[in-house]
């Protein structure tokens, strides 16, 4: 048991679990999954699909922390790849057409690349430092954003890209499955090859591993194009889903629930060791929670107050300070005599 | 020299007992601080110098045992008892916020107030008054990072006057100084101890501990060895004292470094005329193949700045590069690293370790590095070199999964030259790559250069420890102001013949 609590997803996992049970108490249905015609339906699987932006964009926004940075800019990037893919459909005379929506989706993306590119360039060359860097792109995208559509919030009907964000694979939601694809392309590129060991001995010490060799300016610059595109792919599911390009809403205060999640699951704001699965459990907290306030008919106004109390209750559980404190109460407790001092937390011999 | 025996203990520690997990930190030691001495604790890294001063300043609680202050009986339970009982530390890295003023950090938390909150002007004024009993004049409004770390430290001690020390610790201070440096901070610490103030100073330099010392306990595994006058304990017997085995080890050394050398071919790394405008004036060197080039010369001499720019960290701006005959340039560290030269700096915390990485990441990282991120090193791979490097250096404990962070200096400096050593370079330049580690470690690191040396490696060794340089280089290049003064050959130069070279402005190629 105590190993299991040892691990560094033990307290993440709690908490999502503890949500779920929750919910489940609270509206027994909540947990109920359904099949009709070939499509799985259920409060959890709306959580999946509504997940996705979340994911993809704390998956980069993981990479990126890991470096010792930041980025701010992926909301606006969010919009600029949601406005280009709805302004070329829009213009295109055929909207229905896979191969307009393909093309225009290739576009969107490849501007947010270009966008990440431009983060890369200021933070790994230019040595800004990346909230700064990030920052510049956050309040600017959205002008461009607008720029795009005009001034309007461009509306289109069609199929193909209603597709991405309401459309089903083999029972689950194509968009949850753009989202696993994703998890797993991260994982596997990080952790089957070099680049997450790198990546963290970058995060931890940049002038250290300038020194062993380490391309460090790569990495860093990877991390911010993964970041970029990856912002890219949310904005155009989050545009699938209201059908909409909508540069002021689109991934509005993204860039800090992704913070969130990437924190709740473990990774630290300093850099270095990251968690790729620690992040998915991040992004589910938070998107499970998102679903809790509704069912608990908390009004949306108040909807804010309430998530934030959840957070720092979920921060606090996996403080080890407050694990320390609770296990002396305990002991007190339960011998009656003075707590046990608590042991040094570095041992130099 | 002060009478020191018959001035009261003002801290009398006895049978102290400190236990980690799985581990005896401190057993049993008895350790007695009187006024107006400066007391030096020695052993090996490990030997529980720290574990003991972190008992007397209340960083970690003991398990048996009596600390008595000034004859009163204390427990310690947090830094801030130990400080209100007297007890103040200056640590090797400066512990002062390096972006406040010289005033503010030496008066931090003690700021006269007046009814109109805090009182700048008397704080700068009761600052300046402070320093100057120290006979350190500075702008107090000066931002404090903009000093050597010499300064630093006196402003350091400055402050400890201000929380009114009885007992000053002074761990490690001198290590990032230079002479003129420790001369400064020595006369402040005699005046400190005139006056009355009991000095607790730990350092590995030898020379430092008997020019200021006037009484040595020594530890080692977590044991009292002895306390002894200064006088009583020549250095011979200290260091076996402190490494419980005799030096003639390192005189085997020596022996391996009078082998001949054969200059005839292509040099591994021959520089010409390599300069970088404002930092290194034109420097001329050459290393073949087995040997051994030392660099002599004071911190600041520029030696740091020489190894660096045939590295790559820093570009050279005049003066051209050969890599085994061929002309190349080497513009940056991966580069180097491509053409097998290996590069571990001074500083070792910052530029060295990976602190978070454990061991056996931070072994194959020189390797992973050169090889891409996409060829990543199998496990079995992995485990296979990490056991080898670790073995045949000695890194102690034995456990490859341990954060780097927890070893000691020493352990993190084989850990650093296991990574190197991993790529099989043709040249490895080593700078300072002993300093701040124990006796044991650093004979255990010449050894290796020795050896890796006497098998055709090319190694640059660049050490405060004159005795070192001498030990293990054929050749020694000296530098003084940023510039080469001189290039010796080490078996017809003694050791004051280099000292002499180095501060005499006298022109040769051989002394």
């Amino acid at each position: 048991m105590t190993r299991l609590m040892k691990h560094r997803l033990f307290w993440p996992v709690s908490c999502l679990l503890a949500l779920i049970i929750l919910n489940t108490v609270v509206r027994p249905q909540f947990i109920k999954i359904t099949v009709l015609d070939g499509k799985l339906y259920g409060a959890p699987i709306d959580i999946l699909r509504q997940s996705a932006p979340l994911m993809l964009v704390s998956l980069g926004m993981t990479l990126v922390i890991a470096t010792r940075g930041i980025d701010l800019s992926v909301g606006a990037v969010m919009a600029i790849s949601g406005a280009v893919t709805l302004t070329i459909i829009d213009g295109s005379s055929s909207p229905g057409s896979v191969g307009t929506v393909l093309m225009a989706m290739a576009a969107g993306v490849a501007l947010a690349f270009a966008f990440g590119v431009w983060n890369g360039f200021l933070v790994a060359v230019l040595k800004i430092q990346p909230i700064i860097a990030t920052l510049v792109l956050m309040m600017a995208g959205r002008g461009v954003a607008l720029l795009i559509t005009g001034g309007f919030i461009t509306t289109v009907v069609s199929r193909p890209l209603k597709y991405v964000a309401s459309g089903y694979l083999m029972f689950i939601p194509f968009a949850f499955v753009i989202a696993v694809v994703a998890i797993a392309v991260v994982a596997v590129v990080e952790r089957r090859t070099a680049l997450g060991v790198l990546t963290e001995a970058v995060g931890i010490n940049p002038e250290a591993s300038r020194l062993a060799g380490v391309r460090s300016r790569g990495i860093v610059f990877g991390a911010y194009i993964a970041s970029g595109t990856l912002a890219g792919i949310a904005g155009i599911i989050y545009s699938s889903n209201i059908m909409a390009a909508d540069a002021n809403a689109a991934g509005e205060l993204i860039e800090l629930y992704a913070i969130l999640a990437v924190v709740l699951g473990g990774t630290s704001l300093l850099g270095g060791k990251f968690s790729i699965a620690g992040t998915v459990i991040g992004v589910l907290i938070i998107q499970t929670l998102d679903s809790t306030v509704l069912f608990l008919g908390v009004p949306s106004a108040d909807k804010p107050v309430v998530f934030a109390l959840v957070v720092i209750v979920v921060v606090l559980v996996q403080s080890p300070r407050v694990h320390r404190t609770a296990r002396a109460v305990l002991r007190r407790s339960r011998t009656g005599g003075p707590p046990a001092r608590t042991e040094p937390q570095k041992v130099s011999v | 020299m002060s009478v020191p025996t018959k001035a009261a203990p003002v801290v009398d520690m006895r049978g102290i007992t400190i236990r980690f997990p799985g581990v005896l930190a401190l057993d049993n030691v008895d350790f007695l601080l009187r006024a107006g001495e400066v007391h030096a604790l020695m052993g090996e890294n490990g030997a529980g110098k720290s574990t003991l001063i972190k008992a007397l300043t209340g960083v970690y609680p003991i398990d048996s045992g009596s600390i008595t202050v000034a004859g009163t009986d204390r427990v310690f339970s947090t830094t801030g008892d130990a400080q209100n009982a007297g007890i103040s530390t200056v640590y090797q890295e400066v512990n002062l916020c390096p972006n406040l003023s010289v005033g503010e950090n030496v008066m931090l938390g003690h700021e006269p107030r007046s009814s109109r909150g805090i009182s700048w002007k008397s704080v700068h004024h009761e600052a300046a008054r402070h320093l100057a009993s120290l006979g350190l004049h500075l702008d107090t409004h000066s931002v404090l990072s903009s000093h050597s770390i010499a300064v630093q430290q006196l402003v350091a001690i400055s402050r400890a006057m201000v929380l009114d020390a009885r007992v000053l610790i002074l761990d490690e201070p001198t290590s990032s100084l230079d002479r003129d440096e420790v001369d400064r901070l020595f006369a402040v610490v005699r005046d400190l101890r005139d006056n009355g103030v009991a000095i607790l100073f730990v350092s590995h330099f030898l020379e430092q501990v008997y020019e200021i010392a006037d009484r040595i306990t020594v530890l080692r595994n977590g044991q009292l060895v002895g306390e002894y006058p200064l006088h009583e304990l020549p250095r011979g017997q200290l260091v076996t004292k402190m490494i419980g085995r005799e030096i003639a080890e390192l005189e085997a050394i020596s022996a391996t470094a009078e082998r001949p050398i054969n200059r005839t071919g292509a040099p591994v790394l021959r520089a010409t005329g390599l300069a970088r405008r404002g930092v290194l004036g034109e420097v001329n060197l050459d290393v073949f193949e087995g040997e051994v080039v030392g660099i002599a010369g004071l911190l600041g001499s520029g030696r740091t700045e020489l190894v660096r720019l045939l590295y790559g960290a820093d570009r050279a701006d005049e003066g051209q590069v050969e890599i085994n005959g061929h002309v190349v340039k080497v513009s940056s560290p991966r580069n180097a690293v491509e053409r097998r030269i290996a590069f571990s700096s001074e500083d070792r915390r910052s530029e060295g370790i990976i602190a978070d990485l454990t061991v056996a990441e931070n072994i194959v990282l020189g390797m992973q590095a050169r090889r891409g991120w996409l060829r990543r090193i199998r496990s079995t791979e992995q485990d296979a070199v990490v056991s080898e490097f670790m073995s045949s250096l000695g890194v102690r404990p034995a456990d490859p999964g341990m954060l780097a962070r927890n070893l000691s200096g020493g352990n993190q400096q084989k850990v650093v030259l296991a990574r190197w050593l991993a790529t099989a370079p043709q040249l490895l330049i080593l700078d300072e790559p002993t300093r701040g580690i124990d006796v044991g470690a650093k004979a255990d690191i010449q050894r290796k250069v020795a050896e890796l040396a006497s098998q055709g490696l090319a190694v640059i060794f660049i050490s405060s420890e004159l005795e070192e340089v001498l030990r293990l280089a054929q050749r020694i290049v000296v530098m003084r102001d940023r510039r080469q003064i001189g290039l010796l050959d080490s078996h017809v130069t003694s050791l004051e013949g280099l000292v002499d070279f180095m501060a005499n402005d006298t022109q040769g190629s051989v002394a």
